[in-house]
């Protein structure tokens, strides 16, 4: 019944919004839809933790501790990009860069892209959590190039080009994924349902599950953003409108991330964990580093953070690559505190470059004298992504750490030094753009900074003081995958 | 070796050549006519493996194939060719005897890669997952090589014909709700590259990919 809510609820908002996305009340009818989304995940989540883990329709659906979490994750960064898109968009209409047409595309595919956010998280069937994603790429794709500039265009076609193609191979590997389990569960649609996987996977042949690893991997992979096979991230964050930047960074990384951490529990049990574990732990330090030299060669402001967030997802695919209960505790904490600082600092991003016209870093000087909520937002939203304690950040970065120097001490150094690089880059940016001559003008609409520090809050809670039953949360979705 | 998997096999090795001819054809219409046969050499295939297993859901497929790669994607791609009146040919990156040669290359990897998993494999056509992984490889390819948008999206349906040659040949097919949806994904995303196709022309008055290279890393 939740999870039909949870699904239904944004099908039926993207629907209804393709009929009125462009009426003067449709942002609020956004919001609206995505808080009742929001709501459903919440009580889905009271029922998980109640009755433990459940599948529905046939077992085509699933829900336990780890994809739980995730959604009630997703649908509260949904909620408050939406919220913040409010605002954000009827100034993006006064500046006269979208006309009413686009803004319908806009919010129904907003809501569309939450429906496969939650579809590829609840799917029980990992062909369908393929679909879901190809899905996500489908119905952003559209909105990355929402203001028709040469460069957005350009953004659009290769995050099209190189999404698909990367998910391609991600369909090979679940064909062979396909291929190794029927014949032990025998054709049919059961063959590719997680739990059944699941529950055989310790007979499935290893040769044929390692290949399809490596190519699950790379499919997966490239919507993670992991380098080598991130070219696409940095322009479709930067020429999109800001609030797919924030749910691209807090969502769509998160959720494909999600599909490759399935998978490697999926391996573990017929090979050994050092091949895919390897494989993530390598994959992700490179990420961590490049990500990191990259940042300071960045003069556009959403490019630097898109940057960021690339490193951070490097972070945690080395966590979960890392495995183990503390490794994977650190890994989902730092989802959560990724996704909700980094789509705060793309709230502030957003209004900081519409209060100025420019993305351009060098152009942005002075916010905290124009506006001091957007200046202070985006310090403190800099200060948690950098791992500034007691910000939650810096607690699931200093639990990556030390599990690192005690099981894999070779890999510190690197992480170290790409974390200092990351702090040197962003402080050295930041502060003449929150601090200096201001170059701001006022903005037509008043900004909406509620969500930005709700996130803020929240990390800095998380920092502090973990809740004992979102710790015991926690521990039960690391357990399932550690 | 039966009669069937004898056919299956002709099949396969058709799709290969249509592969290869993919990759050296230099006018886009016949690309797109070669993007029909493929989808023809596949749903024969696909239906040969239905008659000869009994697995019914793989009739279905067939249709899928015919009703969607035979003649809707073709038929839309025909349409946005002449609306946008772009019959010229196709312009590669490397010149097309050495693009052959790496697509050999390509070829005899994916069957090195694919020996050990077709030993395993107990269907009537197990000797043609290497073909398949070689026309992924092979449209993968021909997507690198080419400037033009046009032929970079018939390259990717491509890509997915040999994906779902691979479903057919070393599985039976892929669950019909999974095959749904991949189709279902694969018909939206022809229609967004051909809204894309407009868009990109009214900016850049060319489908040349080379206008699109101003996101540079600096």
């Amino acid at each position: 019944m939740e999870i039909a809510l949870v699904l239904g609820v944004p099908l039926a908002g993207g629907l209804l919004l393709a009929l009125v996305g462009h009426r003067r009340w449709a942002p609020e009818v956004n919001a609206a839809a995505s808080l009742l989304t929001f709501a459903a995940a919440a009580l889905l989540t009271a029922r998980v933790i109640a009755d433990g883990p459940m599948t529905a329709l046939d077992e085509q659906f699933f829900v336990d501790p780890f994809n739980v979490f995730l959604v009630a994750l997703t649908a509260l960064v949904a909620f408050t990009t939406a919220l913040f898109s409010r605002p954000y968009m009827r100034i993006e209409q006064h500046h006269g860069r979208v006309n009413a047409a686009r803004l319908r595309l806009y919010h129904s595919m907003y809501q569309l892209f939450t429906f496969t956010m939650v579809l590829s998280l609840l799917s029980n069937n990992v062909g369908i959590l393929w679909v879901a994603l190809e899905g996500a790429t489908l119905s952003t794709v559209l909105l990355v190039s929402l203001y028709r500039t040469p460069a957005s265009l350009e953004a659009a076609w290769k995050y099209f080009i190189l999404c698909s193609v990367g998910i391609a191979q991600a369909l090979f590997g679940v064909i062979l994924l396909y291929f190794a389990a029927e014949k032990v569960i025998g054709p049919g649609g059961s063959s590719l349902l997680w739990t059944h996987l699941y529950a055989v996977r310790g007979e499935l042949e290893p040769t044929v599950l390692s290949l399809a690893f490596v190519f699950l991997l790379v499919g997966f992979g490239t919507k993670v953003g992991l380098v080598p096979l991130h070219n696409w991230l940095p322009d479709a964050h930067a020429e999109g409108p800001t609030p797919i930047s924030a749910v691209l960074s807090g969502l769509l990384l998160n959720v494909a991330l999600y599909a490759v951490v399935r998978s490697k529990v999926l391996v573990d049990g017929a090979l050994d964990r050092s091949f895919s574990g390897g494989l993530m732990m390598g994959f992700g330090l490179l990420s961590v580093v490049v990500a990191a030299f990259f940042l300071s060669r960045q003069r556009d402001i959403k490019r630097m953070f898109a940057y960021s967030s690339i490193e951070h997802m490097g972070i945690m695919t080395f966590a979960f690559g890392m495995g183990g209960p503390v490794a994977a505790f650190a890994g989902l904490l730092h989802m959560t505190v990724h996704s909700l600082t980094k789509s705060a600092i793309f709230f502030t991003v957003g209004h900081a470059s519409q209060a100025t016209g420019t993305q351009s870093m060098a152009q942005i000087r002075g916010l905290i004298e124009q506006s001091p909520t957007i200046g202070w937002g985006l310090a403190l939203g800099s200060l948690a992504i950098l791992g500034m304690p007691p910000f939650g950040v810096f607690t699931s970065e200093f639990m990556v750490l030390t599990t690192a120097m005690h099981e894999h001490p070779w890999a510190t150094p690197f992480l170290l030094v790409a974390l200092g690089v990351a702090f040197a880059a962003i402080f050295g940016k930041m502060q003449p753009m929150v601090f200096g001559e201001p170059t701001a003008g006022r903005l037509p609409h008043a900004p909406a900074l509620v969500p930005v520090f709700a996130h803020l809050t929240i990390v800095l809670l998380l920092g502090v003081y973990i809740p004992p039953y979102l710790a015991d949360w926690y521990h039960q979705a690391a357990r399932l995958i550690g | 070796m039966s009669l069937s998997a004898q056919i299956v096999n002709l099949l396969a090795a058709l799709l290969l050549l249509i592969g290869f001819a993919m990759l050296a054809q230099r006018r886009i219409l016949t690309l797109i006519h070669l993007f029909a046969w493929q989808g023809v050499v596949l749903a024969a295939s696909t239906l040969i493996v239905a008659h000869g297993t009994g697995q019914a859901h793989l009739y279905f497929s067939a249709a899928l194939t015919i009703a969607l790669k035979v003649l809707l994607i073709p038929w839309v791609l025909h349409r946005l060719i002449d609306r946008l009146n772009i019959r010229w040919d196709v312009e590669t990156l490397i010149n097309i005897p050495t693009t052959m040669l790496i697509g050999i290359a390509l070829a005899i990897f994916a069957f090195a890669l694919a020996t050990p998993i077709s030993q395993l494999a107990s269907t009537i056509t197990r000797s043609t997952l290497g073909i398949a992984l070689a026309s992924v490889l092979l449209s993968f390819l021909m997507m690198i090589v080419r400037r033009k948008a046009v032929p970079q999206v018939i390259g990717f349906l491509a890509m997915e014909n040999g994906l779902f040659f691979a479903a057919t040949s070393a599985t039976y097919g892929m669950p019909l709700v999974v095959e749904l949806g991949v189709a279902l994904d694969v018909l939206v995303g022809t229609f967004i590259f051909g809204i894309f196709f407009f868009h990109i022309r009214e900016q850049f008055d060319s489908l040349d990919i080379r206008h699109m290279e101003k996101l540079k890393e600096d």
